[in-house]
């Protein structure tokens, strides 16, 4: 598989998935309790996604310099910073780190 | 978008949506500009790189193709590692059809913005009209930022450097968490979301990239289904 034919290919499946979720028939999930399970998916692929980008690197658990950035993203997050400033600290934090040869 | 608005949500609150939606497409726009750079780095052309994110447009997915790519992967294991992370979009776009409700053309635009971004800036909104309003501001304000910076980051190629000494990487990962945190308000929300980190840490060393967020998913199933929590 060429490079044109994979980057088309992902395309297009990343598109065919995404719509999937449209046209699938709603009361598939009307009953209660699947839809309180679709409402919580989110939190669940959200929270999957912080941990595996916090804090595994090629398939391995690590914990370095990325750990204290979400550290950091979370404190400031208890404190009420605006998006952009929590992104901002946690990029600052694990950069220091780094320049001092941590992480 | 005018037939949307929900009569009971005043000037200033879609203001402020409107400035979260700004300040995501910003964000991650930051990041983009890292991908650019990444893609061309890993071998991709400048347009190569420039389809993945106006077509895939999902950033896990598309570090996803250049991450396999780069570490001489076959194109369908970079395919089927981009797919397997965006059925999340696929599971978002269940609610976020919901909310949107869209038929016709914006059926397709609605489905092409569904991502991480858009669907938390929605789901987490107080009303359907913010709701509404926080999905197609957020995912427009992502689709701009985001292709703009990949290509200034292509262009731009190697003189970014290593993303990760500007601390990029965990940039990241901060996004997840500012996105997650407003959902983690009600006793299920934080049951769901120390099942999913435990799963998807126990199951990172063990199965290929994509499938630990996926499998993930159990947590909100178990949760959801299950007698405990909130009614």
């Amino acid at each position: 598989m060429n490079g044109w034919t994979t980057v088309i290919l992902a395309g297009v499946l990343s598109l065919a998935v995404k719509l999937a979720g449209y046209v699938v028939p709603h009361r598939w999930f009307s009953h209660p309790r699947l839809a309180r399970a679709t409402g919580l998916m989110p939190v669940a692929l959200l929270s999957a996604l912080v941990a595996v980008q916090a804090f595994t690197s090629a398939g391995r658990l690590v914990i370095d310099a990325r750990a204290a950035g979400v550290a950091v993203a979370f404190a400031a997050l208890a404190l009420r910073a605006p998006f952009l400033v929590v992104i901002t600290l946690a990029a600052v934090a694990a950069a220091l780190l780094r320049a001092r040869g941590i992480g | 978008m005018t037939e949307a608005r929900d009569p009971s949500t005043s000037p200033a609150a879609r203001r402020a949506v409107l400035r979260q939606a700004a300040s995501i497409g910003l964000a991650t726009g930051a990041y983009g500009l890292s991908f650019g750079a990444l893609a061309v780095t890993a071998g991709l052309d400048i347009w190569q790189t420039m389809v993945l994110s106006l077509l895939l447009f999902s950033g896990g997915s598309q570090f996803a193709v250049v991450g396999v790519l780069g570490d001489g992967g076959s194109g369908q294991a970079a395919v089927a590692t981009s797919t397997l992370l965006g059925v999340r979009n696929g599971l978002y776009g269940l609610e976020t059809a919901q909310i949107l409700r869209p038929s016709g053309w914006r059926r397709l635009a609605a489905a092409h913005l569904t991502i991480d971004e858009s669907t938390a800036v929605a789901v987490g909104q107080p009303t359907p009209g913010l709701a509404r309003l926080g999905f197609w501001a957020t995912g427009l304000a992502v689709f701009v930022g985001w292709n703009a910076l990949t290509f200034a980051g292509a262009v731009l190629g190697n003189a970014v450097g290593d993303p990760r000494r500007f601390g990029l990487d965990a940039a990241a990962a901060a996004a997840f968490c500012a996105l997650v945190w407003p959902r983690l308000k009600v006793t299920d929300a934080r049951l769901v979301a120390v099942g999913a980190v435990l799963i998807a840490l126990t199951m990172a060393p063990l199965a290929p990239a994509g499938v630990p967020v996926l499998a993930a998913v159990a947590a909100a199933v178990v949760v959801g289904v299950g007698r405990w929590g909130s009614p």
